[in-house]
């Protein structure tokens, strides 16, 4: 009897200090890590509408999406946070986009877990600068092994040729939602 | 009776002679993971030292009082509290290189070498002693993953700690930053120590037996008397 008590005894008030403790670390670390979430976040806002000075979040979209403001306050576009399934895991990207959604500003890649040195590649620039000024009416395309002849079209990667189409399907996925909502009038 | 250690050796036997990585092979899962490039290595050995060295410490310190029946669930909250605020540290302070490590941060929980420390060592020791034996199997770690973080760096990136060490005509091996190049590095590696540790019982075999044709059987004896 004497032992099961002091089992309980040392156990629960490890227990007890460890909770308490990770109570103090974590309140002190909480404000911390959502202050860099929201500094990546904005800096990425600001990457894909370059000329974007000001921000705002699109309420009761659904999905993240904010409206980009210039320095005059007028609206600049969008910029677009969407996910979906790349070849190995899910890839997070956001895009900006021109204030009637027909053109992508530019685009970036946040979270990928592709192919090292094969799949990571739509993360760099000759892959992404592709993105620039391309249309959106009809959807984006992409082509392989050719140049991109019409103004909605990318190449894809030699290597990684899911990992650039899965890019443009969620391009597209997160484009649409985003006109539908538009044309039920929830960007007012 | 127990042999008297000094605290150097205690330390020097986790660097070398029962080196984590190297001779227990423990561990292995965030070694052969994370070790992509040289900083994350490093990281990882340090993240995986604190938590060693903070658990030790109390291990050691309460030893007398956890009942060895509870011994192993006590070790376990007292490690997964550390990695927790290690992991909350790094989210708050190194957001980057949180985000390299991923989830193998919470992963330290279950790294069957610091569990293996605090039933080997920390819960049979004083804490001086138990906190020199968590640096010297922390360093021995870290060290390891270092070079195998390395390693495959400069293979596969051209990179050493993120600046460039080869020229731009040497094509980098993908495979070194895949799976497989972590495999293989760390084959070779544990090769090349065991090639070591084999070549110098060899001799040491052989200075006894040159020593033993020089001076006849009953001085050895003698001499080993003395001893």
């Amino acid at each position: 009897m004497n032992k099961v008590a002091q089992m309980l005894l040392v156990l629960t008030s490890i227990g007890i200090l460890a909770g308490g403790l990770l109570a103090m670390v974590s309140e002190w670390a909480n404000p911390l890590i959502a202050a860099n979430q929201k500094a990546a976040t904005e800096a990425a806002i600001f990457r894909v509408q370059p000329e974007g000075k000001n921000y705002e979040p699109v309420q009761n979209a659904g999905f993240e999406v904010y409206k980009v403001m210039d320095e005059q306050n007028s609206d600049l576009g969008f910029a677009l946070v969407y996910e979906g399934n790349g070849f190995s895991g899910k890839i997070r990207m956001i895009a900006g986009l021109s204030d009637d959604l027909e053109k992508i500003i530019a685009i970036e890649i946040l979270d990928q877990i592709e192919t090292p040195g094969l799949g990571t590649k739509i993360v760099e620039e000759p892959f992404t600068n592709q993105f620039l000024q391309l249309e959106t009416n009809p959807n984006v395309a992409w082509v392989k092994g050719v140049e991109p002849s019409k103004p909605n079209e990318i190449q894809t990667i030699t290597g990684a040729t899911i990992s650039a189409k899965a890019v443009v399907e969620i391009l597209n996925n997160g484009i649409s939602r985003l006109k539908k909502l538009r044309d039920d009038g929830g960007l007012q | 009776m127990k042999k008297q250690v000094t605290l150097q050796q205690e330390f020097i036997k986790g660097v070398w002679d029962s080196n984590p990585v190297l001779k227990q092979l423990l561990g292995l899962c965030p070694v052969l993971a994370v070790t992509v490039s040289a900083i994350n290595g490093f990281a990882m050995g340090l993240a995986a030292t604190f938590v060693m060295f903070m658990a030790s410490l109390i291990v050691s310190t309460i030893r007398k009082t956890i009942p060895p029946q509870v011994r192993i669930a006590s070790f376990i909250v007292i490690i997964a509290t550390f990695v927790t605020i290690v992991d909350l540290v790094m989210k708050a302070k190194f957001p980057d290189l949180s985000k390299a490590l991923g989830p193998f941060i919470p992963l330290i929980v279950v790294n069957c070498m610091i569990l293996g420390r605090q039933e080997a060592f920390a819960s049979k020791n004083k804490p001086g002693r138990a906190i020199v034996d968590a640096l010297g199997m922390g360093a021995g770690f870290t060290i390891a993953l270092v070079i195998l973080g390395g390693i495959r760096e400069i293979l596969g990136s051209r990179e050493f700690f993120g600046l460039q060490v080869l020229p731009d005509q040497f094509e980098p091996w993908l495979i070194m930053i895949l799976p497989a190049g972590a495999f293989l590095t760390l084959g070779l590696m544990l090769g090349v120590v065991n090639m070591y540790t084999d070549r110098k019982k060899r001799m040491e075999h052989e200075s006894i037996i040159a020593h033993y044709k020089r001076v006849g059987r009953e001085e050895l004896i003698e001499e080993l008397e003395v001893k």
